[in-house]
């Protein structure tokens, strides 16, 4: 599913009156998988549509994302090698990236 | 992001608008602009003005440090566009392969036992001549022509309309021999070596491609790269 299907997606769930919040990648240094504008659409129960990373950020980027639905600002999370709790949740691709995360509301 | 700017966003595009979603890194707000000239949410400075305008023209999304701070600009133009001439075998292969890709797929071919709706479903068919439907359908940066026929009377008026077009990719099926045949009708008609090297012919990648799915493949993938090596 491209990136502006995933928009849609969005809308369609927070038309169901779902709780939404979109990750976006907002930047990208050296090897990453995927490129600035990737969404990751998560909802109220965690359930998700997208990718913001080959699949090795995800978890992390949900976690962050339930907390922004229950009300906290938008973040900026950084994920890379020079990271080292983001080594743990693994982009071992050796590039860095930044997730902007915030809810729909 | 706010739900009136993302369904602004999702109209805009319905309606092949081009559309750039700013979020402003450090105070969490947020702007739309649409056609380069609607701006809703928060007013924007010359140089992010600008900013937004070169990330319209070369389709990428980015961060920027303008007057506002860091700024991400989502550039959401309308989609590629693939106009195949000829509704044969291979057609139906390549076209449902494009549309996964994202382009917006449209069919000529004026001959009505080939072009049904049954053999390429949902995808608009034109049934006028290749040449007089290029030129109402306008290829521009983001379109890529492809002729299938191997018949002169329809490839070769498609390639003429696509050469005088900005089409980003441009490619012809058919043997070296067929290609050269075409290069020397398409001399005849004005357009010169330099124009010619536009055509890819045989189109695709040489990967061994035998079947019709597979000669799609190879199609796809050699106007994926004329598409994202470009400048």
């Amino acid at each position: 599913m491209d990136d502006l299907d995933l928009l849609t997606v969005a809308q369609n769930w927070r038309g169901e009156g779902r709780e939404v919040a979109v990750a976006t990648v907002v930047s990208t240094w050296g090897s990453s998988p995927r490129p600035a504008g990737s969404h990751l659409i998560v909802d109220g129960e965690g359930r998700i549509e997208g990718s913001v990373s080959g699949g090795c950020i995800e978890g992390a980027v949900v976690r962050e994302a339930l907390e922004v639905m229950a009300g906290e600002p938008p973040r900026l999370l950084e994920f890379g090698v020079s990271n080292e709790e983001a080594w743990e949740v693994g982009l071992a691709c050796g590039g860095r990236v930044e997730v902007y995360v915030e809810a729909l509301a | 992001m706010r739900l009136d700017l993302l369904e602004r966003t999702l109209e805009a595009r319905s309606q092949k608008r081009r559309v750039c979603h700013l979020r402003f890194l450090d105070s969490h707000e947020e702007a739309l602009v649409v056609d380069g000239a609607e701006v809703t949410g928060r007013a924007l400075s010359p140089t992010l003005e600008e900013a937004v305008d070169a990330a319209l023209r070369h389709d990428r999304s980015g961060t920027v440090d303008a007057d506002e701070g860091r700024v991400f600009l989502e550039v959401m133009n309308p989609p590629l566009r693939l106009l195949v001439v000829g509704a044969v075998h291979i057609a139906q292969a390549l076209v449902p392969m494009a549309l996964r890709l994202g382009y917006a797929v449209t069919v000529v071919d004026p001959r009505r036992a080939f072009a049904t709706e049954d053999r390429l479903p949902g995808v608009p068919i034109r049934h006028d001549w290749p040449d007089e439907a290029l030129h109402d359908l306008l290829p521009d940066r983001r379109t890529a022509v492809v002729t299938l026929t191997h018949d002169p009377k329809l490839d070769d008026p498609a390639l003429h309309e696509a050469l005088g077009s900005e089409a980003f990719y441009i490619g012809a099926l058919g043997s070296k021999r067929t290609h050269a045949g075409r290069l020397e009708r398409l001399t005849a008609l004005g357009h010169d070596a330099a124009a010619l090297a536009r055509i890819h012919g045989p189109a695709g990648l040489d990967i061994g491609a035998v079947s019709p799915a597979e000669i799609a493949v190879s199609v796809l993938a050699e106007m994926t790269a004329a598409l994202r090596r470009r400048g």
